[in-house]
């Protein structure tokens, strides 16, 4: 239930620090900016869905 | 009800006369996404806090209306109208939620001797008849959720009804106390046997995994058997103790503030000073907040492309991503720093302004 279609998903890095800032993703249709923090609905649920071997977060460019 | 009845059951409540109502925008006031259309999956917020779950059940326009209760002070309702019929199978659902942070019912006292009662009124119209369920669920400080249903009856076609249901506290388990997702209030408009297959529970509090089928009534109504049908909401109310006092009207100011700590549009085509990075065409903004927000927020835009100007912007192209943050929130801050990739031409180390049309921060549960 409640499941959202996340049809892809790809980290966003700090040019400066190279570090992992968000994930740039599109969920049911839109692309949205997603902060790499717990208790966000959007992280939440793409990490469930790594977990679930179901999406593959892709390397910033 | 008479003036010295409403202020007796009041009084007999035993709950403070103001701030009693724990919905947020009970009264379908706010509607920051504005009206939409072609739902047939997914959790789509409609009148803001209110959060619409259809799986397997047709397809639904959300809509704020107009129609509301004749001479109760309401000049709005949440409309559900049916485009797409389906029949019921074993996993179709259509809800209607509000989830509330565990950090704002505590007093509810559950998971002690005290635990309170709480009492859900609300105002419902729909061509449809019969039997829905309203479901009360709680996460405990481990994790787990509880939860514990009642029903209603829509006893007349096209018609305004009030209806209240009171279920009483959780003595055993209490919530979950931070800014989470800890306290649904869930109207069950129709669903399969997944939901409705065993024996429906209205008499004790069960834990939410392993007891699924025990949530619905199997009595429940298909409102998506015909797109002629049509659900109308409003007044929802959910207040500690066992007695439904009369609407708490608030403010539209108010409840809009109370909605924009999870979802706030910021000016549209807003211009934002930025820094800007060439070699990653990155550009970074700081976008002042309405309100605090509830956490983290992901972030969209509604129409356009993030465009930016630095000195000379010529050769400088537009963005087609949204911002995404750069700096996790901190408790009370009323700025995020936001990350806008995917620029071309940008100059690095420039100070520069970055027009974005549209922004959307979300931070709902």
């Amino acid at each position: 239930m409640d499941e959202m279609n996340i049809t892809s998903a790809q980290y966003v890095i700090d040019v400066k620090t190279n570090e992992n800032i968000g994930i740039l993703a599109v969920i049911d249709g839109e692309q949205k900016g997603v902060p790499l923090s717990a208790g966000n609905r959007h992280y939440d649920e793409i990490m469930r869905q790594v977990a679930a071997g179901d999406l593959t977060i892709a390397d910033a460019d | 009800m008479s003036k010295a009845a409403e202020l007796a059951a009041l009084i007999g409540s035993q709950t403070a006369l103001s701030n009693r109502n724990l919905i947020i925008n009970g009264a379908m006031q706010v509607a920051q996404r504005g009206n939409t259309t072609g739902h047939t999956s997914g959790g789509i917020y409609a009148s803001d806090r209110f959060k619409f779950n259809v799986g397997s059940l047709g397809t639904w326009s959300l809509s704020q209306s107009t129609d509301s209760p004749a001479n109760q002070g309401f000049s709005n309702s949440l409309k559900l109208d049916c485009t797409a019929t389906a029949s019921v199978s074993s996993g179709s659902y259509l809800l209607l939620q509000q989830i509330l942070e565990g950090q704002d019912v505590q007093q509810l006292k559950f998971g002690t001797d005290n635990a309170e009662s709480v009492t859900f009124s609300f105002w419902i119209k729909s061509n449809k008849t019969g039997l829905v369920t309203v479901e009360i669920q709680h996460k405990n400080t481990s994790g787990t959720f509880f939860l514990r249903s009642s029903t209603f009856t829509i006893d007349s076609a096209n018609t305004w009804e009030k209806k209240t249901i009171t279920i009483a506290g959780n003595t055993a388990q209490d919530i979950k106390n931070d800014n989470s997702a800890c306290f649904y209030v869930s109207y069950w408009l129709s669903a399969g046997s997944d939901y409705n297959g065993g024996t429906f529970n209205t008499s004790a509090w069960l834990e939410s995994s392993g007891n699924t089928n025990t949530r619905v009534s199997g009595s429940s109504i298909n409102f998506a058997d015909s797109t002629n049908n049509e659900i109308y909401i409003t007044g929802a109310q959910l207040e500690v103790g066992e007695q439904a006092t009369p609407f708490e009207h608030r403010s539209f100011a108010d409840e809009l503030e109370r909605c924009q700590r999870y979802y706030q549009v910021p000016t549209n085509n807003a211009m934002y000073a930025a820094t800007t990075n060439g070699s990653s065409q990155i550009a970074n903004i700081g976008v002042p907040l309405i309100t605090t927000l509830r956490a983290d927020p992901t972030a969209s835009t509604l129409a356009a492309t993030p465009t930016a100007w630095h000195g000379n912007s010529s050769g400088v192209s537009g963005s087609t991503n949204a911002p995404t943050l750069a700096l996790s929130t901190q408790t009370h801050s009323t700025t995020v720093k936001m990350s806008i990739s995917g620029f071309s031409g940008l100059t690095d180390n420039r100070a520069a302004t970055i027009t974005v049309n549209g922004l959307v921060l979300d931070s709902e549960l």
